[in-house]
């Protein structure tokens, strides 16, 4: 591992360890390209991971202070957890589920293929799926991605037998257990899924891909990484021209330093890489920095979402076995006779018993919800997850007042549901419903949306520089060493979970990254 | 080792403090195999007994489990006496929510029917009080191992190799998804 020192201005500074930072950071250094890589949290192991939902939430979520505004129901329930996402060396790679789909082409062009929609501040990325397919096939094989490159889909649990079911009896034709980045086999040195049903609390066999023990370790082993883990950035400082060249950060005693760069990437997912943006403002840059488009920021999507429960007469125990451990993608189609534009997917989901009370039904108590906690181990369980569409006014912006313990002023999580969003959930809640009643479900329990674990768009990728705040490789249109390389660069939401797309372009990004610096470009 | 751990920490036995005690019912079956004896004994370092029995029962009114066994309610008892000590606030909140139902119920709200004490707790819903109650009994009522047993929850897989040869797949009242759908395992 290298060890760069502070005043070294030829690294490249990664912000952020995740599915965008820590893929970057490897490919970078794979490149022979010098890379401090700095994490807000601390470093934990497949050996510390806990099978426990609380205590392990206290371990990887990220926690620092937030507020939230608008009409959206997870200001209502969680006004200080906007999101539910990581602070720990590997992002929320450590918590996600693992579901690893591609986007749809048209899903490149929603203003193109759409058409105009009140209220919605729709835009065509500026590339398309073709050009991102080489990239995804090269993610899928790093991820080692099922029924990808080969690898045998993972078996099914419980819950996957009552969605399948289902879905047979409702006449949907896409039904399995999905494109996911957990080992069917051994792999990639990684052993294969034991089934524990932990994989939101961190993956103990390491099974689930992760930038923690994949990509991390593996741009250590290249003698080119510099892993600084509870390091909190400040600021991102510039030059007289307007470069950028250090970052600011404080260590775990609160201490600061000013690493020097030659280019800095963002990575600190959709809420703080325009928090981080938006705290550099300086007297050149007095909106925030890369900011003449005035959106960093805006267009904060989270996907739709919500969650379909039913019980049944017989036992499930969901717990059992991989979370996500199948997918219904017929309603992913974009199908206006339905009401709504763009499409959703159906994908298992189970909670804990601990986590059941916490997310059931926010706020509730007496009979109906301990009924349903009676009924815990006959219950099955999906997620829904659909495009949501941008608005200007769904933006992170810094809170008036209130600061963190650096004295940096915290963010605001604005959002209001766009009417499109209220349709297609509505819909999304009714087929859902559906496919548990198809196979005899005594109730069905509509779940309103978690906190956010899908954030996307506050810096987006535009052809033009008015439109958005970096260019089709994650560049900023203002500032050219300044990268955003995470799901800030997201046009739009697209259906899918997007952590499959943030690795592509990660990858995409480090070879447009190392022919720039090797031509002296940046 | 799970017994070892439940005698320290939830069924402390002493003779200083208050102390609410209990007996395991009969029917609390998968309760009492993790329990050391039928016995449990709640001690107090802050509210009194009566406060916490009054809790206990507001608890119960407030996420009525009926076959769930005090012994779990008093684990809601447990962490907020534990806040009440640590929070003076927390402790007159508490104090001056139950001298507020005794009044409401015209001096002792536990001699009254079920009923009514619903009733008369229904009509705090929202209150400081209740929310206090709701909300540490929403992760204290669920977030321990007497009501994983209760409710069926398994817990932590990791040490017993997960689920991959412990019933993943053991649900047999729907059909079996074909292996396209579901691959066999490896």
């Amino acid at each position: 591992m290298a060890n760069y020192k502070m005043n070294d201005n030829d690294v490249v500074v990664i912000i952020g360890s995740g599915a965008g930072g820590g893929t970057l950071a490897n490919e970078l250094c794979q490149q022979g390209v010098g890379v401090v890589l700095l994490e807000a949290g601390k470093r934990q192991s497949t050996k510390s991971f806990v099978n426990n939902e609380w205590e392990s939430f206290g371990q990887l979520a990220w926690l620092e202070p937030r507020t939230t505004s608008g009409s959206w129901r997870v200001a209502k329930d969680f006004s200080g957890l906007p999101a539910w996402i990581c602070k720990t060396v590997g992002g929320s790679t450590v918590h996600w589920a693992g579901a690893s789909l591609r986007l749809q082409e048209h899903e490149f062009h929603t203003k193109t293929e759409y058409g105009d929609i009140d209220g919605a501040n729709l835009l065509d990325w500026p590339i398309s799926l073709k050009d991102l397919e080489p990239y995804y096939a090269r993610a899928e094989d790093k991820m080692g991605v099922t029924r990808t490159n080969d690898i045998p889909g993972l078996p099914g649990n419980n819950n996957f037998k009552v969605m399948y079911a289902g879905a047979t009896k409702l006449g949907y034709k896409h039904c399995h257990t999905g494109r996911m980045a957990i080992n069917s086999r051994p792999r990639d040195g990684r052993a294969s899924c034991l089934q524990l049903g932990f994989c939101f609390q961190g993956c103990k066999t390491g099974a689930k891909w992760s930038t923690l023990y994949t990509e991390i370790p593996e741009a250590e082993a290249t003698g080119k990484l510099d892993l600084r883990p509870e390091s909190y950035v400040l600021q991102i400082q510039h030059d007289k021209s307007g470069k950028v060249n250090g970052v600011l950060y404080a260590d775990a005693n609160g201490e600061q330093h000013l690493q020097k760069a030659r280019a800095v990437c963002v990575a600190g997912n959709s809420i703080e890489t325009p928090r981080l943006l938006l705290n550099s403002a300086s007297s050149m840059y007095a909106d925030g920095m890369a900011n003449s488009s005035g959106q960093v920021g805006q267009n904060y999507m989270r996907h739709m979402t919500g969650s379909v429960y039913a019980t049944f007469d017989k036992p499930v125990s969901m717990w059992r076995g991989t979370t996500m451990a199948g997918i219904i993608s017929d309603e992913s189609v974009h199908d206006t006779k339905r009401g709504f534009a763009g499409g959703y997917e159906m994908e298992t989901v189970s909670l804990g018993l601990p986590f059941m009370a916490a997310f059931l039904d926010p706020g509730a108590w007496g009979s109906k919800f301990t009924e349903a906690m009676d009924n815990y181990r006959n219950m099955a369980g999906m997620w829904l997850v659909g495009e949501d569409l941008p608005q200007e006014s769904n933006a992170v912006t810094l809170h008036s007042e209130q600061k963190d313990q650096h004295g940096m002023p915290v963010p605001d999580v604005h959002f209001d549901d766009h009417p499109n969003d209220i349709a297609m959930r509505e819909h999304a809640y009714q087929q859902g419903s559906a496919v548990y009643d198809a196979v005899g479900a005594n109730k069905t329990y509509r779940v309103p949306p978690y906190p956010s674990t899908h954030n996307l768009g506050t810096c987006r990728m535009s052809k033009y520089a008015k439109d958005g705040v970096c260019n089709k490789y994650g560049q900023t249109h203002d500032i050219k060493n300044l990268f955003i390389s995470d799901g800030s660069q997201f046009t739009t939401s697209a259906a899918e979970n997007p952590t499959l797309t943030i690795v592509s372009l990660a990858i995409r990004q480090a070879e447009y990254i190392a022919k720039q610096l090797s031509s002296k470009a940046i | 080792m799970l017994e070892n751990k439940l005698t320290r920490r939830d069924f402390i036995k002493s003779s200083g403090g208050a102390v609410i005690i209990g007996t395991l019912a009969t029917s609390s079956v998968a309760i009492s195999m993790l329990a050391p004896s039928n016995t449990w004994a709640l001690e107090l370092s802050k509210l009194d007994e009566n406060t916490g029995k009054m809790i206990l029962h507001v608890t119960r009114h407030i996420f009525p489990h009926k076959t769930l066994d005090d012994a779990v309610y008093a684990l809601v008892v447990k962490d907020l006496d534990a806040a009440a000590s640590a929070d003076e606030s927390v402790y007159k909140l508490l104090q001056n929510g139950i001298t507020e139902l005794n009044n409401s119920a015209g001096g002792d709200w536990m001699v009254l029917d079920t009923n009514k004490q619903f009733s008369l707790v229904e009509a705090m819903a929202g209150s400081d009080f209740f929310e206090k109650i709701r909300s540490t009994s929403i992760v204290s009522l669920y977030n321990n191992d007497m009501a994983w047993a209760h409710f069926g929850y398994e817990g932590p897989a990791w040490s017993k190799g997960g689920y991959i040869n412990r019933g993943f797949q053991d649900l047999d009242w729907l059909p079996e998804p074909p292996d396209a759908a579901s691959p066999l395992k490896a």
